[in-house]
């Protein structure tokens, strides 16, 4: 317990910067996304094929080849980050973003067909139609799978403690080899932390589920 | 349903969708040219670079990084699942005692991050990397489909439950012989699909040092050198990116043929429940 309470500034530290990182992909990812599934679903068909090929591109990727392209490839190719965040946050945003279209997508296809037909009938256009009428009731049947999105945003943030980036699991790491003997406590320690984001976020979810997702 | 999104398109609105899509095209192939052309003026394309894919000793290290990564995937998957069954019939069981533990259990491996437990094993149980990384993965995705077989049997008509109970099938019984094949048939896409998920995972070994595929690429990287670092990956991402597709393409197969023998019949792979927790 003692190595935990030594190095509660790092674990805060690093917990802090998990948020940070999760939050800034979150919302990049969040626009990135609805904006791949609107495009999915556009009468343009340059603009769907585009969306589709990034989505099965990126959801069959693992995020370390994501993470290592950002991080270790693209400086070698002449791209050069300030900081190791930049990278860490363009490799979560954009993977995320595909799973995050995917969601909105299959949203878009539970709104009945009805929906748009009425709205079209009474003189909307696409745009209209889009943004007035399917995408506020697809996002609320949709934010339950996003909110799991985003709990996987947030452990997938770990990863980026392996690519340079000094967040939580980056410390939890450097402390475990540090104290040899308190391996198990000091990964708990962090354990703790992950689940302090991820379980609130889970039982949102679940209470959104209930009661928001069905009143349409 | 995109076609309801908008009227069939007349002969002006064809025109403006032509013009958009020529455009739009226009704007990607430009923005692929610029990459290419910024990858060309970095030698990316030089032929020498290209030249170590002739070589047999390439292809046996990326090889063996492909067979570390896919054993690993297989042991972990085939170990996962039967553990996964037990803990969903653990979760679902009449008895509180036993219901509650394992939900707060499941929770929280659910809640943490694989490449944590991974490193937890390997620190903390001072196993080989091969142990740790399919223990790691085992342990997270055995949660994963026990969360997706309890969705399956949840999503059943009552009355399958009801019957079974209804002919003297004690509750266990009932669960083995009439809900759970059921379910498991009616999660079939799921279940494939977080085969991907479990299948990316294994490349979150390269930061437990297992030798696997992307391990592989920084080895021959800093064997050959900095140059040959994005034929190699470009390679190996490559190898992951077709196999997670044709697995994925798998799932959809099974959704579409659908299984007469689950009541309700076949449930869509739902992306967020198999993305719960995947990098």
């Amino acid at each position: 317990m003692d190595v935990i309470i030594e190095n509660l500034p790092l674990y805060w530290e690093g917990f802090l910067r998990t948020l940070f990182l999760s939050v800034v992909s979150g919302v990049i990812a969040l626009v990135l996304g609805t904006l791949l599934a609107a495009a999915r679903v556009s009468p343009v068909a340059a603009l769907r094929g585009f969306s589709t090929a990034y989505v099965e591109i990126l959801r069959n990727t693992p995020l370390t080849i994501a993470f290592f392209f950002a991080a270790i490839v693209l400086p070698r190719l002449g791209v050069q980050f300030a900081q190791f965040e930049v990278a860490a946050i363009i490799a979560l945003s954009t993977y995320t973003a595909a799973f995050i279209a995917e969601a909105v997508r299959s949203g878009v296809n539970s709104v009945p067909v009805g929906q748009a037909e009425a709205a079209r009938s009474i003189g909307m256009n696409f745009g209209q139609v889009l943004n007035l009428i399917i995408l506020p009731q697809a996002l609320r049947t949709v934010i339950p799978p996003l909110i799991n999105i985003l709990i996987a945003l947030v452990k997938n943030s770990s990863v980026a403690g392996a690519f340079f980036v000094l967040e939580l699991f980056g410390y939890g790491r450097q402390l475990a080899n540090a104290n040899g003997d308190q391996v198990i406590t000091v990964l708990l320690g962090t354990a703790f932390f992950y689940l302090l984001l991820t379980v609130p976020l889970g039982i949102l979810a679940s209470t959104v589920e209930r009661k928001v997702a069905i009143a349409r | 349903m995109s076609s309801v999104l908008y009227d069939v398109p007349g002969p002006k609105a064809r025109r403006i969708s032509l013009i958009g899509s020529v455009v739009g095209g226009l704007a990607i192939l430009g923005l692929l040219a610029w990459i290419i052309f910024t990858l060309g003026q970095q030698g990316i394309f030089e032929g020498r670079r290209w030249q170590i894919f002739t070589r047999a000793d390439v292809w046996r290290l990326l090889g063996n990084g492909l067979g570390a990564t896919l054993s690993a995937a297989a042991l972990a998957a085939v170990i996962a699942f039967p553990l996964g069954l037990l803990l969903c019939l653990l979760r679902i069981s009449d008895v509180k005692l036993i219901r509650v533990p394992t939900r707060v259990v499941l929770e929280f491996l659910r809640g943490m991050p694989v490449v944590l437990m991974m490193l937890f094993i390997l620190l903390g149980f001072g196993t080989s990397q091969f142990i740790a990384v399919v223990a790691g993965l085992v342990v997270y995705n055995a949660a994963v489909f026990a969360e997706i077989i309890r969705a399956g049997i949840q999503s059943l008509p009552k009355g399958q439950r009801e019957a079974g109970l209804a002919i003297g099938l004690t509750s266990f019984k009932s669960r083995m012989l009439i809900e759970l094949p059921q379910a498991v048939r009616r999660m079939m896409p799921s279940l494939v699909a977080q085969l991907v998920v479990l299948l990316k995972d294994t490349s979150l070994g390269y930061i437990v040092a297992y030798g696997e595929l992307l391990r592989a690429v920084q080895l021959m990287a800093d064997v050959l050198g900095p140059a040959f670092l994005f034929p190699v990956f470009f390679v190996a991402a490559g190898m992951y990116i077709a196999i997670n597709i044709a697995i994925s393409r798998l799932a959809v197969w099974i959704e579409r043929r659908g299984s007469k023998k689950a009541a309700g019949g076949t449930a869509k792979a739902d992306p967020a429940v198999a993305e719960a927790g995947a990098p």
